[in-house]
Formats: C-alpha cells, sequence, structure tokens
C-alpha cells in the first residue's frame, strides 16, 4: 500500500498541496484513515471516529477556501489517550476508563482544533503514562514500525509510531519522565517536551502533577515548532499554567518569534551558522550503560554541531544518578493520589461481584488496572505514609532541587545548550519490560532529570545503531535548554537538520513493521 | 476528686461565596442532587482545581478580625482517604502552613470578659453527601446515593487552643465565633444547613494537673443547645470511665441528639494515615500586603470596635452596646434611629431598642432586618417622647399599632387617628386635678398626714381621668402645687 504521507516531507509541504488544491483535506483524512484501518497490527490507534475526523476536514478545507486556514489547517494529526476528547474515547490506556467519554475537550485538544488540524483519532500508551515500552496498555503493546520485534518505547509509543509510519504529520504527547522524548528517540523522529507551566494541563489526565507536561512529536525540528507554538499559551483553567515566559506573554506565536530570531541568527552566521555557541557535554551522559553504538551517533552528531561552528565543552552534572530515586519517589507518590478517584463509583469499570463498597472498590481497581500502575500506587502510597514521608518523599524533593541547581551551575555560566543521548539503548525488544520492571526504570536515566527540573528539552533523529538481532535502529539526540529556551532549541535541531537528514530516513518496511 | 474540664473546638465554617472554592459551580443550599457539580466537583479524569479567591479574602478578613498573622505564603495539601462523597479521593486542605495563625476571640461568659487564644484557620473544600435512603440500585437492590452539590464547598476550619474550661465557656466561645463570621459576611452562619459546624475535643484531668488527659473528639453537633449537651455528656462520661479504673481512649465520638448521648465512631487505632502532601495542582497561595490593605479597608467596623463607639457617642452602658452589636444588622439599626433624634437621646434609643423592640421581635420570631417598624418610624416616634407629645406609657401603646400596621405604621397617623395626644395644657390639667381633688377628700387628708403613697393615689386617679394622656410631669407639678400650700 502507498503511503499518501510519504509524498511530503514535512507540513509546510502537505501545507502547500491542500492550499493549491492538489488534495483536500477531507480526501487526505479519507486515505489516511483507510491507512490507518489497514495498518491495524502496528496497533497505534486506540478509537478512531471517522465521521469526526471527516467533519473536522470539512471544516479546514473551509478555512483553506476562504482564505483563514493557518500553518496548521488540514494537518492530520492525533492525540495521545492521556487527552480527554469528546468526539473519542478516552481511557488513557486503562481498562479501568474502558469505554469512557469525556464531556470535555483537553485544553491542547481545543488549540489545534481551532487552528484547523484534523485529528485521527487516539494514540495507544502505556497506561496512564507509565512506562517506556507501550507494553503496560490496556490495549496491548504499539509496534515500532523500524522492527517488528522491538517497542516503539513509551509512553507515547502510540504518537512517535504513528508520526513514524506516516499515518499522521504530528501527534500530542506527554512528557512525565521522557514519555514524548524517548518513543520520539527509538521511533526515529522529533519530540519536545517544553518548560513545565507553558502548556496547560487542563484535560490531560494525571500522572504525576508536577512533572506531567505535553509536547509534540513530528518529523522535523520546524513541524514541532509549528505543532507546540499552537499548543503552547496560558489557560486559566491550570493553576500552574505561567502567563509570562521571562517578560514575554504565554501565548500563541512566542515559540514561534523567538525560533524566527534565533534561526535569523544562525542563518546570518552564514557555513558556522552554531558560531559562539558553547554546547555542554554532560560527563554523567556518557557513563556505565550506554551503548556504544548510540554513544557513536550521538558523538558523530556532537562533531556535526562542532563542525557548524559550536564549541564543545565538557560539563558535569553531579546528581544526575540521583534522578532515578527521586523520579521513582515523587511520581509515584502523585500518582498514587491522583488515581484515587478511579474507585467505580461515578464512572469507570465496576465489578460485577462485589460484597460492599470497600471491596467493590477493591476488586474494581485491581481488575482494571495493570501490574505497573498498581507497583506504583503501591510505591507511592508507600513514601506518603506516615513514617516514611520524611526519609522518602522529603528526601526526594531536597534531591529534586540539587538536580534543578545542577542545571543551572551550567546553563548560562558554562554552556548554552546540553546535548546528549536521549536513551541508553537502541529500541530494546518486546516482551522483557515483565521481567524486570525496575531494569525499565533505570533506561530512563537520561530523560527524567529534565521533568524534575522543569526544563525544556527534545529529542532528533542523529544517526542508527544495531539493535538486540543487529538490525539498524534508530538513535535520537537529546537536546537541553535553559527555561522558555524552546525556541532556541527548535532553532538549533532545525539548522542540524538543514545539514544532516536522519530525520529525513523513512522506516522502509513499515508494512513488514506490523507482525 | 475535683477535676477540671479542658476544651478546644474545631469550627468548619462554610465561606459565603458564590461558587466554590477550587471550580466555578454555585454553593446554593438545596438544589436538586447533583445539580451543581461540575468536572472538578465531580472529579473527572483531566479536571483540575483553581483556587476562588474570594474565599482566601474571606479567610483574610476573619484573620484581621482575630488579630492573627496572615500567612504571606501558605500550601494546599491534599489529605488522602477514600470515601464515596470525596469525589477526588482526596481532599484539598492546608496543613503545614495554613492560611490564618493565632489570633484571640474576646467575650462574656455571664458577665465576665474572657479571651481565648486560637491556634490557626485553614481553607478547605468540603465532600458531598452520602444519602442512605435506598436508593434504587441498577439492578434493583438498595443503594446509596451521592449528591455532589455540596462537594468543593468552600470551609474555614478554625482551631481553638484547649482553653476553655467548661461547657458554658465553649459555648459562648462558639457563639461568639458564630456571631463574628456572620457579622464579617464571611459565613450565612445557618447551623441547620450545615454553614457552621462544630466538633468538640473533650478531656478531663484532675485539679491542678499540668498534663492534659486523654481527649475525645465529638461530632455532629449542629446546635448551641448540643454543644453543651455533647460535652457535658462527654466529661460526666469521661469521669465516670476514670473513677471506674478505667482509661479514656482516644477516639472520634458521635453525638446523637435523639438519645443525647456521645458514642464512638471510630478510635484511634483505625484512625486514617490521610498521607498529606503539597498539592502539585496548586501553587503556594500569596497573599501580598497589598492584598490584605485592600481586604481590611473593605471590612466592616468590628463589633467591639462599634460598641465603644457608641458607648463613648451616645453614653450607653456595656449591657447597652452587648445588645445593640449583637448582629450587624441591630447595630445598623439603631445607628438610623439615633441619626434621627437629638443627639443626647442616644440612651433612649438604646432602651427602646433592646426593650420594646427586641421583645416584640422575640416574640414574634422574626429577625431585625424584617422588623415591622422601620428604623425611621421607631425614630419619629420617640421624637413624641423627646417632644412631650407622648408619654413612654402612651408611647409603647403607639408602638404597638404601629407594630401591627395601623395607619401604615406611622406614629403621627395612630396619635392623631387615636386621640393619644399628650395633653399638656396646664389650664386642663389644673381643672382635673382640682377635680380629683375634690372628689377624694379622704386621700388629700391621708396625704396631708404624712402618707406618701396617697400622692401616688392621687396622680393615678388624674391620669385616669386623662385616659392617661395627660403630661404625668406636669400632673405632679400642679397636685404639689396644690397640696403642699
Amino acid at each position: 500500500m502507498t503511503q499518501i504521507l510519504n509524498d511530503f516531507p514535512n507540513i509546510a509541504s502537505l501545507r502547500s498541496a491542500l492550499d493549491s488544491r492538489k488534495i483536500s483535506s477531507v480526501e487526505l483524512t479519507q486515505t489516511l484513515l483507510n491507512e490507518i484501518a489497514a495498518q491495524t497490527k502496528l496497533n497505534a490507534f486506540v478509537d478512531i471516529n471517522t465521521e469526526l475526523s471527516l467533519a473536522q476536514a470539512k471544516s479546514a478545507d473551509e478555512m483553506i477556501a476562504s482564505g483563514s486556514a493557518t500553518a496548521l489547517t488540514g494537518i492530520p494529526i492525533a492525540h495521545k489517550d492521556i487527552f480527554v476528547t469528546q468526539g473519542w474515547h478516552t481511557t488513557a490506556g486503562s481498562n479501568i476508563l474502558k469505554g469512557y467519554k469525556s464531556p470535555f475537550d483537553a485544553h491542547v485538544v481545543e488549540q489545534l482544533l481551532q487552528v484547523g488540524t484534523v485529528s485521527l483519532g487516539k494514540l495507544n500508551c502505556d497506561e496512564f503514562a507509565m512506562g517506556s515500552g507501550n507494553e503496560h496498555s490496556a490495549f496491548g503493546p504499539a509496534h515500532n514500525p523500524w522492527h517488528p520485534k522491538v517497542v516503539p518505547g513509551g509512553s507515547s509509543g502510540g504518537s512517535a509510531a504513528a508520526v513514524a509510519a506516516g499515518l499522521v504529520m504530528a501527534a500530542t504527547g506527554t512528557d512525565t519522565g521522557g514519555s514524548v522524548r524517548q518513543p520520539a528517540s527509538l521511533c526515529g523522529v522529533s519530540g519536545i517536551k517544553p518548560t513545565y507551566g507553558t502548556v496547560s494541563r487542563f484535560g490531560m489526565i494525571a500522572y504525576a502533577s508536577s512533572l506531567d507536561q505535553a509536547g509534540p512529536i513530528a518529523r522535523s525540528a520546524h513541524d514541532l515548532m509549528l505543532m507546540l507554538d499552537s499548543m503552547s499559551n496560558f489557560d486559566s483553567r491550570d493553576a500552574t499554567s505561567i502567563q509570562t515566559c521571562r517578560g514575554v506573554a504565554n501565548q500563541h506565536g512566542r515559540v514561534k518569534q523567538d525560533f524566527t530570531e534565533h534561526d535569523q541568527r544562525f542563518q546570518n552566521l552564514g557555513a558556522k551558522p552554531f558560531a559562539g555557541l558553547r554546547i555542554g557535554v554532560p560527563e554523567e551522559y556518557f557513563g556505565p550503560g550506554l551503548d556504544n553504538g548510540v554513544a557513536k551517533a550521538v558523538e558523530a552528531a556532537i562533531a556535526q554541531f562542532e563542525a557548524l561552528g559550536a564549541q564543545r565543552v565538557s560539563i558535569s552534572l553531579p546528581h544526575t544518578r540521583l534522578s532515578i530515586p527521586a523520579y521513582y519517589v515523587i511520581a509515584p507518590a502523585e500518582a498514587s493520589s491522583n488515581l484515587a478517584r478511579y474507585d467505580a463509583i461515578r464512572y469507570g469499570h465496576r465489578t460485577e461481584q462485589y460484597t460492599d463498597l470497600t471491596d467493590m472498590t477493591a476488586r474494581s481497581r485491581s481488575e482494571g488496572f495493570g501490574a505497573e500502575v498498581q507497583r506504583r500506587i503501591m510505591v507511592g502510597t508507600y513514601v506518603l505514609s506516615h513514617g516514611y514521608y520524611d526519609a522518602y518523599y522529603l528526601q526526594a524533593q531536597r534531591i529534586r532541587r540539587l538536580i534543578a541547581e545542577d542545571y543551572q551551575a551550567v546553563l548560562g555560566p558554562q554552556c548554552d545548550v546540553i546535548l546528549g543521548p536521549v536513551n541508553p539503548t537502541v529500541a530494546p525488544p518486546m516482551g522483557k519490560t515483565d521481567q524486570s520492571p525496575t531494569a525499565e526504570w533505570l533506561a530512563d536515566i537520561y530523560t527524567l532529570s529534565l521533568n524534575l527540573a522543569g526544563l525544556p528539552g527534545m529529542s532528533i533523529p542523529c544517526g542508527f545503531a544495531p539493535g538486540f538481532d543487529g538490525s539498524s535502529l534508530p538513535v535520537g539526540l537529546q537536546l537541553i535548554g535553559n527555561y522558555f529556551e524552546e525556541g532556541q532549541l527548535l532553532a538549533l535541531a532545525h539548522h542540524f537538520q538543514n545539514t544532516t537528514d536522519w530525520h529525513a530516513q523513512r522506516p522502509k518496511h513499515s508494512e513488514k513493521g506490523a507482525v | 476528686m475535683n477535676w477540671e474540664v479542658v476544651i478546644g473546638l474545631e469550627a468548619h465554617v462554610q465561606l459565603s461565596t458564590a461558587s466554590k472554592i477550587f471550580s466555578g459551580s454555585p454553593t446554593l443550599f438545596g438544589s436538586a442532587p447533583n445539580t451543581q457539580a461540575n468536572a472538578v466537583d465531580m472529579a473527572l479524569p483531566g479536571s483540575l482545581p483553581v483556587l476562588n479567591r474570594g474565599a482566601v479574602e474571606r479567610a483574610i478578613q476573619f484573620g484581621l478580625a482575630i488579630g492573627a498573622d496572615v500567612s504571606p505564603r501558605s500550601i494546599f495539601a491534599r489529605k488522602n482517604y477514600f470515601y464515596p462523597d470525596l469525589p477526588k479521593n482526596y481532599q484539598i486542605s492546608q496543613f503545614e502552613i495554613p492560611v490564618v495563625l493565632g489570633g484571640s476571640l474576646s467575650f462574656s461568659v455571664d458577665g465576665q470578659p474572657t479571651t481565648i487564644n486560637l491556634t490557626r484557620a485553614h481553607l478547605e473544600e468540603d465532600a458531598g453527601k452520602s444519602l442512605h435512603d435506598n436508593f434504587p440500585g441498577p439492578h434493583g437492590e438498595a443503594s446509596t446515593g451521592i449528591d455532589l452539590n455540596r462537594s468543593g464547598t468552600p470551609l474555614l476550619e478554625i482551631v481553638s487552643e484547649p482553653e476553655m474550661r467548661s461547657a458554658a465557656q465553649a459555648v459562648a466561645y462558639a457563639r461568639a465565633l458564630h456571631n463574628l463570621v456572620v457579622w464579617l459576611g464571611i459565613c450565612d452562619g445557618n447551623m441547620q444547613e450545615g454553614s457552621f459546624r462544630i466538633d468538640a475535643n473533650v478531656s478531663v484531668r484532675p485539679l491542678g494537673q499540668k498534663e492534659f488527659g486523654t481527649r475525645t473528639e465529638t461530632k455532629n453537633v449542629n446546635s448551641f443547645r448540643f454543644l453543651e449537651r455533647a460535652i457535658l455528656f462527654e466529661v460526666q462520661r469521661q469521669i465516670e470511665v476514670i473513677e471506674d479504673g478505667g482509661k479514656v481512649i482516644q477516639e472520634t465520638r458521635l453525638y446523637d441528639s435523639d438519645r443525647d448521648e456521645t458514642r464512638s465512631m471510630r478510635s484511634k487505632e483505625d484512625a486514617h494515615d490521610y498521607r498529606y502532601f503539597p498539592d502539585p495542582d496548586l501553587p503556594p497561595l500569596i497573599i501580598s500586603p497589598e492584598w490584605v490593605a485592600e481586604v481590611q479597608a473593605n471590612m466592616p467596623e468590628l463589633p467591639q470596635q462599634l460598641s465603644e463607639r457608641f458607648a463613648q457617642t451616645y453614653g450607653l452602658t456595656e449591657v447597652d452596646t452587648l445588645q445593640i452589636c449583637h448582629n450587624r444588622e441591630t447595630a445598623a439599626y439603631f445607628e438610623v434611629v439615633v441619626s434621627k433624634l437629638p443627639t443626647n437621646q442616644g440612651k433612649l434609643a438604646a432602651n427602646w431598642l433592646n426593650g420594646e423592640v427586641l421583645a416584640a421581635l422575640n416574640r414574634d420570631n422574626l429577625d431585625i432586618d424584617v422588623c415591622p417598624v422601620k428604623a425611621e418610624q421607631l425614630a419619629a416616634l420617640l421624637n413624641r417622647i423627646v417632644d412631650n407629645t407622648l408619654s413612654n406609657k402612651i408611647a409603647r401603646e403607639v408602638f404597638a399599632a404601629m407594630w401591627v400596621g395601623e395607619s401604615g405604621g406611622e406614629p403621627d397617623s395612630i396619635i392623631e387617628a387615636k386621640g393619644l395626644k399628650q395633653i399638656n395644657d396646664s389650664g386642663a390639667i389644673d381643672t382635673m386635678v382640682d377635680g380629683v381633688l375634690a372628689a377624694h377628700p379622704a386621700i388629700v387628708e391621708e396625704y396631708r398626714a404624712g402618707k406618701q403613697k396617697a400622692f401616688n393615689s392621687l396622680v393615678g386617679q388624674v391620669m385616669k381621668v386623662a385616659q392617661g394622656k395627660a403630661n404625668p410631669q406636669q400632673v405632679n407639678e400642679a397636685l404639689k402645687r396644690r397640696l403642699d400650700c
């Protein structure tokens, strides 16, 4: 089956085709819905509403016809099943919310609809965004389009897989400990987690509220910029939503303007666009545990940055090691409380047989929640318990501050941006996570500290390395900036992508990719 | 043995905001179940709390009124426990750093001035209600209904120090607190609807002992009378337990007004571990000095300040001002009345308000804001006393007519219609006096023989002739003139 989106390298080219009426949004949407239906084995989509998608496409065509189109009008996207939607079921990948339909749309869903994107449905993910392989989903695992037997990463696995497979131009994801960056990395696509508080969490099913942040996954940095610019703005419905970012109002256009200014500056510098730029390379990100092939690809990318004029600086983020214990105390603690509302009383799964109220709630939760979610609820309940709170929760909060201070000690004083790997390995084979849950946790070493600090970070494809069976799998490069520097990160990635073609590589065997 | 009673009270005061503390749904009482609960109140996936500034302003008002510290930075925490009418299965409350710290409340118990210190006051949300009315469930079985209308209603939990030493003192504190929050307008004070709820922490110890005894917490007390009954019962129970060689168990108890007793609800052993932690959905509550100043500027004059001003301006006694300043409406009524009287007649206004008006209100079970005699009308009546048109006695008669709305409640019309105008004409009075003296020579004799009581009898006879309308002072003078010459 030919894939229609392969004809368009990026959002802008698809926009031109729509503007010149080479294709209508309705035609495109119908074609893609057919492709999705034919690709069920990828298991990226968990809910489809053909009528609604076509209605959105019709509106997009009308916007284009009336001349009110935006940079995203008619662009096919899809939403991670963590964002609540009125038109599609929302389950957070969990049986406990099986069949649930929200009476309102998430802020992000609303914003992207307003600019005329067309949503093709809801995307698979780890249950309540807990996992790094998309294997903890009530819908079964999503697959990596690059290889039938490896994971797409997680928790936004369906989002990364759908973009990589060419079923959508972009997708929304959420990143609590790496859940946008890591699947983007493992699926060879680009993803960004913006500064905490820049994108409203309203309508985003909470996992760990102080860490959760929405971000887009797309094919290129420029496409990400268009998506993020439409997702990021102040929202009074989320008390942690930020009104001004270093004096600049948090509204649509902020990211784009910042990106444009940096892009212009880089362009003015000609062949050495990154001249004067200091890139910090943390020694802690290249220690034991980092796969050789991944290290090589990341080093080559850093060399490319140097070739473009950047200066490499060795830095240290001494508390990196502690990000794992700190995260796996704070995130489960918040999750144990956030997930308490799923009690089978007002909505969601309710067990068939029960003796009394407590029994009903206990049985429903045992049936509705998967093993990983139950594990984290138990850990979280434990660390908040009387007598353990100080030793675990408060201690983790102290570490969290130290980690944030680590970044402030280098970002600015020593370097302008930090580069490193996203994941210690390329996509691991499926079916391993259940054997050792904590091994899965350890792989989050390079992504967690960013969430703990609230900083923006992104992942862009930077090469390939051999996987478990020797086949070539994508490697991601992580870029970390200071607060509100999404625009600069995206401009850096954009210029890297101008001189490389890693991001343009498509999985050759997406058909075979489905097992 | 002599026992000392130790009482501390926790009040849950429902704040008078139009919408809930973390959502935009209304806080009205008595709506059909679940008609004023939105996504936040029902804890739907993806919903988030947003703090209502009006609730914070009311907390600041309370803090200022009791001379407490208003925390420049306080924290909302999650109190985690599973309960079917608590939709998130955690309550957003304040734990380590509350919005109001310290302060004190002064009031009098049996005329004795008393001051009780407060520990803290914190903002939190109320839960919904479980309706154990055997609703038919999905399969026709008896089920419990959940009404989330109250879910998310703003509460200020006000905690006193354990400084009260008798049920009477505790009730006086609770009344003073109730009076204050209603005065401030931060609570409607309706105890039947649960707007003002009290939990009593009670313990006993041998008189002279320093350490506190083991306390129990009694909940579900929804009137001042029940509060007194519950404390008295609990004190007696604890003393009996100890005197019988037992130990008081730290527990939560429920007051049952039908049986007039408290009974165990749960003991400390099965107390919840609430796993408090700062709510990551809500940033710290920052209260700037400017915000406090703004709230202060819009606050009503407090009862204490008003009492002092009334006492000074109108020469009133503490008993007078205590009644007038019982609530804002009474004080406002008083201010209107005195504003329409000569400046030296404040005492007259106070006497009438605290006497005739309050008695009539109590008799008819009315609040002063629906008083049938408006403040302006009372002032018009009192002015007829001041200008000698009416005696006090006749004025009461006019007042009674005003109360039932005769002649539109206007005193002058009533006086006219009933011919109640006081007789101040000295010639007319002299004639009446002369007539009485001539008709009652025996009494005149008694008076001349030194019997003072005979004089009063003669006054009474004159008034009888005058149908009560003669100016009493002039009658006195005329009689004296005739008899003592």
